[in-house]
């Protein structure tokens, strides 16, 4: 620890910190744009020139002669930051008009526009006009830079925090800077864009509008967005993610900074894999068959002349849920231990915890099985070395996981809890001893295998709560359209047995329904589903989850026990 | 000694035939120092060139001595030194004419350094575009290997050492300690932050000696001749000033310009440009007078013709608000040329050259570039001049803003013109004219 006194402001501030973190600590901004917590220090976009002394013994302060980046000055005990002297503002100015003289100013065509830090930076610590009397610049746009990304040479800073990163966490090194002074430009080689699994983070990376992403550009004024903290679910490293939503769509997914999770980055695979969110073919409300739909016909006042149900009824849930309680107890009381359900590693604690406290209360002997496990190839490391080769254990920086659920191993933990061993699917469906299935899906791919498929067969009763029709939704009994990680709130433990809550950004396509929701009135369970009370039930009920008993978990999450040893990132 | 009957030193083989061959060099006495350093103990050799007061020839003065010193005391693993020898600040033809003429003796100090140091790999960052240096470094390390003054076991010392030529990428801020490490290093001539400073932390983030070729070239004298020699010449220290080292030894002095007999000649440090221009290169041409001089190399500004009686060391330009003695390029202007052109002239240089790392050199340079080409092209205005002060004042090291030097180098020639010659930027800028003269092609 090392006391820092930032314009007046004494703070406590780790050794290790540079000044920009020392005054972050103290409320105090320092602006920046190159310079980034993951990257390396080039200290060369010059926006972080600030005021340092030091105290000496005797108590009086002494001032360096020069201003100094913050972002290369190393702090220690008794270190004097100062940010709002007039050398330092005037330093501010000098440097923002400078960033501005080639800049275009078409901020009103702008992606980046609301969230620019050359903008923000302008208003706070820059001048109103320009000095400049000649032409600006112009360069030519690239779109070329990369099948994601577009880059609009005029834009550009020059912080180099996209080369970087190319260079340091993908290790990948596609960009790269051509010519020298004013006529820089960030470019590729030809034939060599900027395309590898990472490449989206760079659009994040540019602190101004020069990379865009193109899937997201002119599509949105971000100001109209709102924010929803979530996880990705795209693999087991379990990603903090933002789901930037409007009107209940949403329009890109950006990583958020986890120490505990990911780092600061995502890989294209989760950016751009939220697209099955608003996918056409999703299932837009329950569905009995027709013999099911006959009971609840009678059984309702939502029934047909021709004695079925309306499920195109206003509240078909009722009726359909009725159903599908008062069957799932029949073939409990039937054959409780030929009662089979699956539980996704898609589904959250709170949802698996749900579905098996409730069957495990109509019988124990009812066997509660994990769903499939996608395994797709092997951990895709970072960064890559000259030749494409993963790196060494300890360089690691980035890993993009095989295992492509968020959380196998909180649905793990649930099903230990409830049923001591642990069953695959795939060993379930073998033993072919089941005669009635509850399945839960709510894979973003199609996950319905040929063994599972034909081992399945027709079974006396056969449930399905999932978000796309499968060859099992098909011919299901009752199907229960549910949710995606986007629409839901709930828990994912990650590899490391790291617990974060997602928080549900937009509402369910048509008459689907959040898993939660679902599985709570089936349960009969009283209220509202509720991510953090749940969380609180389950942390006291399952030893394995004692962590998240505190209910909120905060943004970075909790570590939950570990099941394997940790690994970083 | 005065200046009088000053013998060259560096200079002094020059013209002999054949003098860049090693039998023409060993028949002068060359590679006794070698012989002599190689019987010492390197901590020996370094305390004779720290005594001798050698201060760096490359431009900022730094004593090499001390420079030395600074790599750490216990390292395992190899130790770089990096002789820089991409000569490109305007002006300056030193090295070119010691490489291509004596490049023995050159040789032979890297020999004598690397030992001090503890080096046994040494570098030859040569300048691109100095293809006949190249081929002739090129036969004397050939000769040098052939001969044992270089690989293992020099002249049966049990010290090895390799020297590799390594041709420059065409660039002026190649030729910054940092930016040169960096593209010998494969990359992008962009020089790094400091610390680390390239003495624990340089060429292939190994412990690292910059020097130039010139300091080099010093060096076997030193060691022959001893520093009690060396310090005969030039400026002795200021007593009233504890931070000067002094500037011993002597000094080649490139005149180029407008002068009658623009060439190389080699002085104690001290001289005085008024003395240079008028003894030493036949005074200004076509009977003209000096309107204005640089000192060291286009980088260090301008002196007026008032003070021209300022000596050529280390520290006398700086008391004229110059940047220092820089390379000791000495570019004489006549009074028939614009200060407005030769500013621009040198702003133009220093936009094309920077390196575009840090934000206000970048983008200052370009600016003031297109601010003097307005004003040649009778556009100006009177704020201008202004602007063009304030550009200046906030880029380079001094202020803090940039990583190098090579904006204070960009800034000096503009404040200095600016402050010097006021009058003249007025004037112009008024009278709306536009600039007869040609924009100087290949200028940079």
């Amino acid at each position: 620890m090392a006391k820092v006194i930032v314009n007046d402001i004494e703070v406590d501030a780790d050794a290790k910190d540079n000044c920009i973190l020392a005054a972050r600590k103290a409320g105090v901004e320092i602006p920046h744009y190159c310079w980034h917590e993951a990257l390396s220090v080039v200290a060369s976009c010059r926006m972080c020139l600030v005021e340092v002394g030091e105290t000496k013994p005797d108590g009086t302060v002494v001032m360096g002669p020069k201003l100094v980046p913050g972002c290369q000055t190393p702090i220690k005990d008794g270190t004097v930051i100062r940010t709002n002297s007039d050398k330092v503002k005037t330093a501010q100015q000098m440097t923002l008009e400078l960033l501005l003289l080639n800049h275009p100013l078409d901020c009103s065509i702008c992606d980046q526009a609301g969230e620019c830090y050359l903008q923000d930076y302008t208003y706070k610590y820059g001048n109103a006009a320009s000095r400049l009397d000649e032409p600006k610049l112009q360069r030519m746009d690239k779109y070329h830079i990369g099948e994601q990304i577009a880059l609009f040479t005029d834009r550009c800073v020059m912080c180099t925090r996209c080369v970087r990163f190319t260079r340091e966490i993908s290790g990948t090194a596609e960009l790269q800077v051509t010519n020298r002074g004013s006529h820089e430009e960030i470019d590729v080689f030809p034939d060599t864009p900027c395309d590898n699994k990472l490449a989206g983070n760079v659009v994040d990376l540019c602190p101004v509008g020069a990379l865009c992403s193109k899937d997201f550009l002119y599509k949105k004024r971000v100001w109209w967005l709102k924010s929803a903290n979530s996880v990705c679910t795209g693999c087991s490293t379990g990603c903090s993610i933002h789901v930037d939503q409007n009107e209940d769509k949403v329009y890109r997914l950006r990583p958020r900074d986890n120490p505990l999770a990911q780092g600061h980055f995502m890989c294209d695979e989760g950016r751009f894999g939220f697209k099955y969110i608003h996918d056409e073919r999703r299932l837009r409300k329950p569905k009995l068959t027709d013999a099911l739909a006959v009971d609840a016909g009678t059984a309702s006042k939502s029934a047909k002349p021709n004695g079925t149900a309306d499920l195109n009824f206003a509240e078909p849930w009722l009726d359909v849920l009725t159903v599908t309680r008062n069957k799932i107890k029949e073939a409990i009381k039937t054959d409780a231990r030929g009662f089979v359900a699956v539980l996704s590693p898609f589904m959250s604690v709170e949802e698996a915890y749900l579905l098996a406290s409730y069957l495990k209360s109509l019988d124990k002997k009812v066997r509660l099985v994990l769903g499939r496990v996608p395994v797709v190839g092997s951990d895709d490391k970072y960064p890559k070395g000259s030749k494409g080769e993963a790196p060494a254990p300890d360089k690691i920086k980035f890993t993009i996981r095989s295992e492509k659920c968020p959380n196998r191993l909180g649905v793990e933990m649930i099903l230990r809890h409830f049923e001591g061993d642990l069953v695959t699917v795939e060993q379930a469906v073998a033993r072919a001893d089941a005669t009635a299935w509850y399945f839960v899906g709510g894979y973003n791919v199609g996950w319905v295998t040929d063994p599972i498929d034909r081992g399945v067969g027709k079974p006396s009763l056969l449930i399905v709560q999932d978000i796309f029709a499968s060859p099992l939704s098909e011919r299901a009994d009752i199907v229960l359209a549910s949710s995606t990680f986007a629409e839901r709130d709930g828990t994912y433990v990650n590899h490391t047995g790291l617990a974060q809550a997602a928080c549900g950004a937009v509402r369910c396509p048509g008459d689907a329904r959040a898993d939660g929701r679902i599985l709570m009135e089936l349960a009969e369970r009283k209220g509202l589903y509720n991510a953090m009370t749940l969380r609180k039930e389950i942390g006291k009920a399952i030893p394995g989850l004692a962590a998240i008993a505190v209910g909120d978990l905060g943004e970075h999450g909790v570590k939950v026990t570990p099941v394997r040893e940790p690994i970083l990132f | 000694m005065s200046n009088e009957d000053f013998k060259p030193v560096l200079l002094s083989r020059q013209g002999k035939p054949n003098s860049h061959k090693l039998a023409s060099y060993k028949a002068d006495g060359g590679y006794q120092a070698l012989a002599k350093a190689l019987s010492m103990k390197n901590t020996e050799v370094i305390d004779v060139v720290k005594a001798s007061g050698l201060r760096g020839r490359g431009g900022a003065g730094f004593p090499t001595g001390l420079k030395w010193t600074f790599l750490p005391k216990d390292v395992t693993g190899p130790i770089y030194l990096c002789i820089n020898g991409d000569e490109s600040e305007p002006g300056t033809f030193n090295n070119r004419v010691l490489i291509e003429q004596d490049p023995h003796q050159v040789l032979e100090g890297i020999v004598i350094s690397s030992f001090a140091t503890r080096t046994t790999t040494a570098y030859f960052y040569l300048r691109y575009e100095y293809g006949r240096c190249y081929r002739v470094l090129k036969d004397a390390i050939d000769e040098m290997y052939d001969n044992h003054l270089l690989g293992k076991n020099i002249l049966g010392s049990g010290y090895d050492l390799d020297i590799h030529l390594h041709r420059g990428a065409c660039a002026y801020i190649c030729g910054e300690e940092t930016g040169l490490i960096e593209s010998l290093e494969g990359k992008r001539a962009w020089p790094r932050i400091k610390p680390p400073f390239p003495a624990i932390e340089g060429a292939f983030r190994r412990p690292t000696v910059v020097n130039n070729v010139e300091t080099m070239a010093c060096i076997p004298h030193i060691i022959n001749k001893g520093a009690e020699w060396f310090m005969t010449m030039g400026v002795p220290k200021d007593p009233n000033n504890p931070r000067d080292a002094g500037s011993y030894g002597p000094k080649l002095y490139c005149i180029s310009g407008h002068v009658n007999k623009p060439g190389l000649v080699e002085l104690p440090m001290g001289i005085t440009a008024r003395e240079l221009i008028d003894k030493h290169a036949g005074g200004v041409w076509k009977g003209r007078k000096a309107k204005a001089v640089v000192p060291g190399g286009i980088s260090m500004g301008f002196m007026s013709e008032k003070e021209l009686d300022t000596p050529l060391d280390f520290a006398g330009p700086g008391r004229v608000g110059c940047l220092g003695l820089g390379t000791a390029a000495v570019i004489v202007i006549d009074d028939h040329t614009s200060m407005v052109d030769v500013l621009y002239n040198a702003c133009r240089f220093f936009a094309h050259e920077s390196c575009g790392q840090c934000t206000p050199c970048r983008e200052g340079t370009a600016w003031s570039t297109k601010i003097l080409e307005r004003i040649r092209q009778g556009h100006g205005k009177l704020s201008d001049i202004d602007v063009l002060l304030e550009i200046s004042s906030s880029i380079g090291t001094i202020p803090g803003t940039t990583i190098c030097g090579l904006a204070d180098g960009a800034a000096w020639p503009m404040k200095t013109a600016i402050n010097k010659f006021r009058a003249e930027f007025e004037e112009y800028i008024k009278s709306g004219r536009k600039s007869e003269s040609k924009t100087l092609a290949g200028a940079h």
